[in-house]
């Protein structure tokens, strides 16, 4: 392992307003009556319904189980009854099914999994099971079930174990207080995703602009055989493939997973998830998200339950000082815009944040004039105004043919783009227009 | 509503007023109106120069071209029944560089019909702003010399500091051979030649030069490897003919070179956007403008260069795309 940090190219510095709430300590959030939890938090199959109305469930009680591999169990957040089977909004916009809990009060565990204290002499499949069971996905955003990066198919070797601690989105700051404040649970997380992958050793990335998550980790690494290493600060840092590139310097192909370079990327909460499956036998119930914005009335990093409405979680941190302009599930450069405060936390909300009026501009964009700022700051060093113009005369052939399938849709272009326009749609549009394609071929 | 009841003193966000659009949702503060402004403030030395330089005949040329393409601008979207695109400055632009490609001396009608050529023709004909293939204000000096010969090479010889003198007529730099004298490469320097407004004063163009790659509104490629193509060509030449030929650094600090290469040729809209193609643009501007210098009925080739490659930048762009991060040739399938 090299400790030599490579910058990938392109990226962009948009301002980080992380002093907003980067030295808020994470605080509990109190009970609630009810959570609305979302069904289908994982990317893959949906899970399966083994609970109905009127059930009494515990805290940790199965809601769900996988629907398949590429599938993770769903529990219950808190002990209660089941309220009802229902439909609730979802975090595009769409309704999604949903499972209403009234909560007892008692906050009463169930007997979930056996704590595995002596992890270190468990079997890696039997530690893999638990990261299965346990429900847990990828916290950093995308919700790609844990349990399958860790399977790698025949054939393929894993030599990389690398936790994503970059959080190069502005605003958020959940995993930086979670490495600052639990950097022992990252570093016990890291060490049995290494067990399980057979690997020795584990890095885990940190942007620079956390000199105080990086000293704590490095504090604990050596006493878990991980290293903790440094990386520069350009969105999107945290983007898996660009992380790669800066820690081992391979580059992923196009279309093809970190396994094939013979890495496994998780996130750092995706990491204290494990340890606490697999050490406390607890399941994914709760995250760290960032409650922040310019109109929040005490922006902070607060510990939720999934199925917390963002109606309730804006009141713990006091509401808002005025009406802001977006309410963003995620960050800046790639949260998902909200229509309703009734939608709830899921297993991969990173942050809840308000954008103030002054923050956006209602624009209507104007011509491309070639400045080439887009091709500039492109990670994935494609040519966005060009593709930019191949969708926009529905020419989907033509931005196949440029690479628009590359694309992270990390916004990068669309951040510097002087004509505002909307490139990362454009690529989104593409992206799905594509697939249907491919999809009739078939 | 007993929940709000509850909670009566904190506010919440109006759902109704919420904006959904897709993300990024923050941008950087850049527009086109910026970019352009800036072009304008880089424009400024070299215009100040040629006023300097040719009087209030100069100013009076560049005030009528500039607002004959902001009003031709305007007039066009009227017309058209267009949105207003006046304030984004890009047909000031267009005009200020209309008139640093024209003679002090220029009766006014050749500034406005100048602007004609630049915004009807080249500009809003095709589509406006982001959608001209070839430069306007080249394609307007080269429209005027080509149908008005006479007045479009007849230079006014430069008078600093006088602001009202008397205008006489002289040869410029390159219009001369080397036998009836060369002008001193401290007069080049200056600006203190025949020749059009904006493109005498290397002094002045090398300070907006360099204040386009500072507001990294141009990158280095195009104007080095136009400016370096120029100087090694002319260089070759002058090597093997010192008796008849100018030297190199003569050729590259006379003429409209620098003024096309930091400002003409960078035009955003009409050449590549890859760093391999402005190299490729920059090359074939100079092995163009030398070839005219060197061998052409003209003494002069820059605008012609310029407009030859812009209409090849499409073509250029196609062929310098760089591979994608992690692209993987065809055919050789795996990582490793």
């Amino acid at each position: 392992m090299s400790n030599q940090t490579r910058k990938f190219k392109g990226g962009v510095h948009p301002n980080d307003s992380k002093a907003l709430s980067k030295d808020k300590p994470i605080q509990d959030a109190p009970l609630l009556e009810s959570y609305k939890v979302i069904m289908h938090q994982n990317i893959g199959a949906p899970p399966e319904l083994v609970v109905k109305k009127g059930d009494v469930v515990k805290k940790g009680d199965l809601l769900a189980k996988a629907g398949g591999f590429v599938s993770v169990p769903l529990h219950a957040p808190t002990s209660g009854t089941i309220k009802m089977i229902d439909k609730c909004p979802g975090p595009t916009g769409m309704s999604v099914p949903s499972i209403e809990i009234t909560a007892d009060g008692e906050d009463e565990w169930g007997a979930p999994f056996v704590p595995m204290s002596d992890w270190k002499n468990t079997e890696p499949k039997m530690l893999k099971q638990r990261v299965w069971d346990a429900g847990i996905v990828g916290m950093g955003g995308a919700g790609f079930p844990a349990h399958v990066k860790l399977s790698p198919p025949e054939g393929k070797t894993i030599d990389t174990l690398i936790l994503n601690g970059a959080e190069c989105e502005p605003y958020l700051t959940a995993d930086h207080r979670l490495m600052l404040e639990q950097a022992e649970d990252v570093a016990l997380g890291a060490a049995i995703i290494a067990r399980i992958l057979g690997l020795e050793t584990a890095v885990i990335g940190v942007e620079n602009n956390k000199p105080d998550a990086i000293q704590a980790l490095e504090k604990v690494a050596g006493k878990y055989g991980v290293t903790v290493q440094g990386l520069p600060v350009n969105y999107p840092q945290g983007a898996e493939k660009q992380l790669i590139y800066a820690i081992t310097g391979r580059e992923v192909p196009i279309g093809k997973l970190p396994m094939d370079v013979h890495c496994v990327v998780q996130n750092v909460a995706s990491a204290v998830a494990i340890a606490d499956a697999v050490v406390k036998g607890r399941p994914s119930i709760e995250r760290i998200t960032t409650i922040t914005g310019k109109s929040v009335v005490n922006p902070g990093n607060w510990r939720l339950r999934l199925g917390t409405p963002v109606e309730k979680a804006l009141e713990f941190v006091g509401g808002v000082n005025e009406q802001p302009a977006k309410l963003l599930l995620g960050g800046p450069m790639m949260g998902i815009a909200q229509s309703s405060l009734g939608v709830t936390v899921m297993k991969n909300t990173s942050g809840i944040l308000l954008i103030s009026r002054d923050e956006v501009s209602q624009y209507s964009s104007d011509p491309c004039i070639r400045c080439g700022r887009c091709v500039e700051v492109c990670p994935m060093s494609i040519l966005p105004a060009t593709i930019s113009q191949a969708v926009e005369n529905k020419r989907f052939d033509w931005a196949e043919e440029l690479n628009v399938m590359a694309c992270i849709e990390c916004g990068s272009c669309s951040y510097v783009c002087p004509s505002r326009r909307p490139l990362n749609q454009h690529f989104k549009r593409a992206k799905i227009e594509i697939q249907a394609e491919l999809r009739k071929k078939k | 509503m007993s929940e709000t009841e509850t909670t009566p003193t904190i506010q919440l966000p109006d759902p109704a007023e919420l904006i959904v659009s897709n993300s990024p949702h923050i941008r950087d503060n850049h527009n086109i109106k910026k970019i352009m402004f800036t072009v304008v403030l880089s424009l400024l030395p070299a215009c100040l120069a040629g006023i300097w330089f040719f009087g209030f005949a100069a100013l009076k040329v560049l005030l009528l071209t500039t607002v004959s393409c902001v009003v031709l601008e305007e007039g066009w979207n009227k017309l058209a029944k267009k949105p207003s695109t006046w304030k984004d400055g890009s047909a000031m632009v267009t005009g200020i560089l209309l008139g640093m490609n024209l003679n002090a001396g220029v009766p006014w009608w050749v500034c406005v019909l100048g602007a004609v050529l630049a915004i009807i023709l080249a500009k809003q004909l095709f589509g406006g702003l982001g959608y001209n293939p070839f430069n306007p204000a080249l394609v307007a000096r080269v429209g005027l010399l080509i149908g008005l010969p006479e007045i479009m090479t007849t230079w006014n010889v430069p008078t600093a500091g006088k602001m009202m003198a008397d205008v006489t007529t002289a040869a410029t730099p390159l219009g001369e051979g080397v036998k009836n004298g060369v002008f001193s490469l401290g007069d080049l320097f200056a600006g203190n030649v025949g020749g059009c407004i904006g493109e005498t004063s290397v002094v002045a163009l090398l300070v907006g030069g360099a204040l386009l790659l500072y507001f990294k509104l141009i990158k280095w490629q195009i104007p080095v490897a136009y400016i370096g193509s120029v100087f090694a060509i002319t260089g070759v030449a002058y090597l093997i003919h010192p008796e008849t030929m100018h030297s190199p650094v003569y050729h590259v600090l006379s003429g409209g070179l620098l003024l096309g290469a930091f400002f003409m040729a960078t035009d955003m809209v009409t050449s590549p956007m890859t760093h391999k193609g402005m190299l490729i643009f920059g090359l074939g501007c100079g092995v163009m403008t030398s070839a005219i210098r060197l061998w052409g009925a003209y003494p002069e080739g820059v605008s012609f260069s310029i407009l030859f490659m812009n209409a090849l930048t499409p073509l250029i762009d196609r062929s310098t795309i760089s591979k994608p991060f992690g692209y993987v040739t065809p055919g050789k399938g795996g990582a490793e």
